[in-house]
């Protein structure tokens, strides 16, 4: 069973209930969290950034408003911003060097309608650098520990986003998912992780990783808050191609709990070989939980799963290796010192501002999509691609998610996988598929190991399913937290 | 030996949106320096490109011009290099779906028309702006992000003057198509040339070099006579043309090789992933394809037949499709297009160069222009006094027949008031009346200017040459 996230915080819709009852004010809920991050975060390093008189200015404006009689789904709820989003005056590093100094001139589409509806931005949160890794320890700035063991990694890339959460030193944060960074960092954090679909949340101001992949999402201490963000987030924006113009559904509504009715799959290929007893067992558990909340269990096989790895790496690397090239040092950030010429300069900004995971991931993606190579890699990886894709929708023919495990183990100790970069590129095995197909997917703690280690059970769902992978996830939440629940 | 020169061209024009091609900003050339930008047009981080829906319908717009096929299927892909000028350090091009496929642009060669197939059409964005000064450069950004349409012909020409027709050719379709105002001093039409040199009868191509970014159409044509000569030189002297890229020294009159370094790329093309592919629905395309103007050869063609004009003056009066739609709406109101086609290609492509104006700047309307050649044709006005009128009408318009009036510039024809201005110039100039009397014709021409000159140019010069021959029987 799942041990509830010990937090001094409430959770969004609590804090909102509280809000609107008068029983506190977003000045108070505020210095809450201000107030928890100077007891703990130096022990954890969730934060990169905060600005305390701002994030109580903003707070006191909402306060504000809400005494001038207007609303607001989010109005004074804090939310700590993972650190690859642009917020309009905030610094927005990546967790690099090289965009040390820069300033966002304008609010990420997300973080604008989050503020339109009343929410403060307290804080920016820890990531690996560029959202490459999957530890946070690829971050050119600290080290964040993982709040359930100090001695182990938060997961990444959105470690901070996630580690800031369970620590209780934020109500609610925002992550970025191109290969798992959301959904791994909540299963090691134990917190919940909503990666939506392709297309479901506007990329406009999230600084590209991986431009096909790359979606923003949520790490919140419950499922509810998860549809909360998301209601407030989705939808289509005219500066993003990408993002569907697909009706945006009460997320909210969808939350019941149980799963009478439901089809979930369970995927033979991510229980297999390398799977941890410790993360095998918790997940089985909750998989019976499902079934005895009344869904329909049946195995079934995503045949084109071992190859995704190599075709998410590729294809990753190679949008990468372009969406990396304006960092140069002409427009912002850090310029190296050169008085020679601009090629120069280019060179040695950019070899003093990246770092080693960055500059493998750069030269990876320059290399596949070389003359002469171009068929081989890329090519290859996009038709892969389509075939993972093709998996799912024929998976998501016959039910309505997936369970499966979110990490082949248990969060790493702090250097164990930093120097053995395909060991941690083998732990996305579960994550990156969804990323691959466009699909939606969700984290939620579903137990710990014998250790206390948190583990997450993985939610897929089809294309714009998000109804399904909430539905799923919040029954199975209220479940494993109701005392002595059984069958 | 005789050799045969293939010549190609890669057409780079601005087209003539309000917007940028993925953002929002401006597009007004001259503006202060990064004005006209944003965290898109700038490459900030997290910006994304959106395509601007006018400069795609202004490149299907060109390729119906010249008839290429349009493709229902066609994409973005980025082309990376790192340059100063490169905001995101990979421009949004198109690499292998482009928006038209072939298509032909005629030119007339010898009084014969030849077409010139082109390989494709593409959409992509401009580039910023370097400006070098002393011990530092600056980017002006303004520029980047601006669409561009590149035209790439087939290596079909083979002469300097067929690659200037085919220029001019192009700006006149792009002009009547109304997809970009082709003004060259901004660098709104820039081209890179390819050109080759066979032995004649040889039929493989020989190595070609290409001449990067040249900005006007005789730059073109001295570089190509310069490029060719060269080459012809290399293979007389027993050597060979190496493939290379030049540069014209417009100051030194030749082409320079460029350092490998600064055109050796592997431009990694991969699709855009921020852009979907652009599916044309075909209803648009054949809205598009109705709308389209008449072509400026096809029309040229019709001018001369339907207002019974020379050659010389339709081929004038096309050459702008602004000026041939001031023709016709002024000889539709004339029984003497000739005559409006005069003025337009006299008077007002004088004033216009002067002034450095666009036809549309021009306040006469066609109603005036073709009420004026009625005063003209009825006697009222003069040569003289119909230019004033012509200047007063371009400058600030009006109706000529108020003008002369108001001027009191109608032409006097009264036989009493030019008689006695006649008998008084006979007075003072007994040596050329007696030059007429004995049969000098040209004196009259002298005594006519003299009775012009006294009448204050309102004088009938018919009428009073009239009057003088009957005074001097």
């Amino acid at each position: 069973m799942a041990e509830p996230v010990n937090r001094a915080l409430p959770t969004a819709h609590a804090a909102l209930a509280r809000l609107r009852r008068g029983e506190c004010s977003s000045e108070e809920l505020v210095r809450d969290v201000l107030g928890r991050i100077r007891a703990t975060d130096g022990g954890i390093g969730a934060y990169l950034w905060v600005d305390e008189e701002d994030a109580l200015g903003q707070a006191r404006a909402a306060d504000a408003r809400r005494a001038a009689g207007n609303e607001g789904r989010l109005l004074g709820v804090p939310v700590a911003v993972k650190d690859v989003l642009n917020v309009r005056g905030q610094p927005c590093t990546c967790a690099s060097r090289i965009l040390r100094g820069y300033v966002a001139p304008y609010d990420a589409t997300a973080v604008a309608r989050l503020r339109a509806e009343g929410a403060v931005f307290a804080g920016r949160t820890n990531m690996d650098e560029f959202a490459m890794g999957s530890t946070t320890e690829n971050s050119a700035v600290q080290v964040t520990r993982n709040p359930r063991d100090p001695e182990r990694v938060p997961g990444g890339s959105s470690g901070g986003a996630a580690a800031c959460v369970a620590a209780g030193e934020a109500v609610v944060a925002l992550g970025t998912d191109t290969g798992g960074s959301i959904r791994q960092p909540a299963a090691f954090c134990g917190c919940v992780g909503l990666k939506p679909s392709y297309g479901r949340v506007s990329r406009y101001g999230l600084t590209a990783f991986a431009s096909s992949l790359d979606q923003i999402g949520t790490l919140s201490a419950d499922v509810r808050d998860a549809a909360l963000m998301l209601q407030v987030m989705a939808g289509a924006d005219c500066m993003d191609s990408t993002c569907l113009d697909a009706p945006v559904p009460d997320y909210g509504a969808a939350l019941r709990d149980d799963l009478r009715g439901m089809k979930l799959g369970i995927p033979r290929e991510y229980f297999v070989g390398g799977l941890a007893p410790e993360v095998e067992t918790p997940v089985r558990a909750a998989i019976e939980q499902c079934r005895a909340l009344g869904a329909e269990v049946a195995e079934l096989s995503l045949p084109h799963t071992e190859y995704a790895i190599a075709t998410y790496y590729v294809i990753a690397a190679a949008e990468a290796s372009a969406n990396l090239a304006r960092f140069d040092g002409v427009r912002y950030g850090r310029r190296a010192r050169a008085e020679s010429d601009p090629m120069t300069m280019y060179c040695r900004t950019r070899a003093e501002g990246f770092g080693a995971e960055v500059k493998r991931r750069v030269i990876l993606g320059t290399y596949v999509l070389s003359s002469g190579y171009y068929d081989a890699y890329y090519l290859t990886a996009q038709r892969v691609r389509t075939l993972i894709r093709r998996d799912f929708e024929k998976a998501f023919a016959h039910c309505d998610a997936l369970l499966a495990p979110v990490a082949p183990s248990l969060p790493w100790r702090l250097g164990e996988a930093a120097d053995d970069p395909l060991k941690m590129y083998l732990g996305d095995i579960y994550t990156v598929t969804a990323n691959l197909a466009g699909i939606c997917g969700m984290s939620v703690p579903c137990g710990s190991s014998a250790d206390g280690l948190p583990v997450g059970l993985q939610i897929l769902g089809p294309a714009l399913g998000e109804e399904k992978v909430l539905r799923v996830g919040h029954a199975y939440e209220a479940s494993a937290s109701r005392p002595a629940a059984g069958p | 030996m005789d050799y045969i020169p293939s010549i190609g061209l890669e057409v780079h024009v601005q087209l003539r949106t309000r917007s940028k091609l993925f953002c929002g900003c401006g597009t007004r050339y001259g503006a202060e320096p990064n004005s006209q930008v944003c965290p898109v047009c700038l490459g900030y981080p997290g910006t994304l490109p959106v395509v601007n829906r006018e400069a795609v319908r202004l490149t299907v717009v060109t390729g119906l011009m010249v008839g290429s096929e349009i493709s229902p299927y066609s994409k973005f892909d980025r082309k990376s290099y790192f340059y100063p000028d490169m905001p995101k350090n990979f421009q949004i091009s198109q690499y292998d779906r482009p928006l038209c496929l072939g298509g032909a642009v005629a030119i007339d060669v010898e009084g014969a028309s030849r077409p010139i197939p082109l390989k494709r059409i593409h959409l992509e964005e401009d580039t910023a702006k370097n400006t070098h000064f002393e011990g530092f450069s600056g980017v002006d950004f303004n520029r980047a992000g601006v669409p561009l349409m590149e035209i790439v012909s087939e290596p079909e020409m083979h002469s300097p003057e067929e690659a200037f027709a085919f220029l001019q050719a192009l700006k006149e379709i792009l002009l009547y198509a109304g997809v970009s105002d082709c003004n060259l001093e901004q660098g709104n039409v820039r081209c890179d040339v390819n050109c080759s040199v066979r032995p004649a009868g040889s039929k493989a191509l020989g190595v070609k070099t290409e001449i990067k970014n040249r900005n006007t159409f005789r730059e073109v044509l001295h570089a190509l006579r310069h490029e060719i000569a060269r080459q012809v030189g290399v293979l007389e002297a027993g050597g060979a043309v190496g493939q290379e890229t030049l540069r014209w020294d417009v100051a030194a009159g030749v082409t320079v090789g460029m350092r490998s370094k600064e055109y050796a790329h592997d431009y990694r093309y991969f699709p855009e992933p921020d852009l979907l592919p652009v599916a044309l629905p075909r209803a648009w395309v054949e809205d598009w394809r109705a709308a389209l103007p008449e072509p400026p050869r096809a029309r040229r063609a019709r001018l001369a037949r339907e207002y019974g004009l020379p050659e010389y003056d339709a081929g004038v009066l096309t050459a702008d499709p602004r000026s041939a739609d001031f023709f016709e709406a002024a000889a539709r109101l004339s029984p003497n297009p000739k005559a409006v086609s005069n003025w337009i290609m006299t008077e007002m492509q004088r004033l216009l160069a002067e002034r450095s104006l666009a036809p549309s700047d021009a306040r006469i309307t066609p109603r005036a222009l073709a009420d004026l050649v009625a005063l003209v044709d009825g006697g009222t006005l003069g040569s003289t006094g119909a230019r004033e009128v012509f200047a007063v009408l371009f400058a600030e318009g009006g109706d000529p027949a108020r003008i002369v009036a108001e001027r009191g510039m109608a032409q006097v024809s009264d036989a009493g008031e030019m008689g006695a201005l006649a008998d008084r110039v006979i007075a003072e100039n007994e040596a050329a009346a007696a030059d007429y009397r004995k049969g000098k014709q040209a004196a009259l021409q002298r005594l006519v200017g003299q009775v012009m000159r006294l009448s204050g140019g309102r004088a009938n010069p018919r009428v009073v040459a009239g009057l003088l021959r009957e005074r001097l029987k």
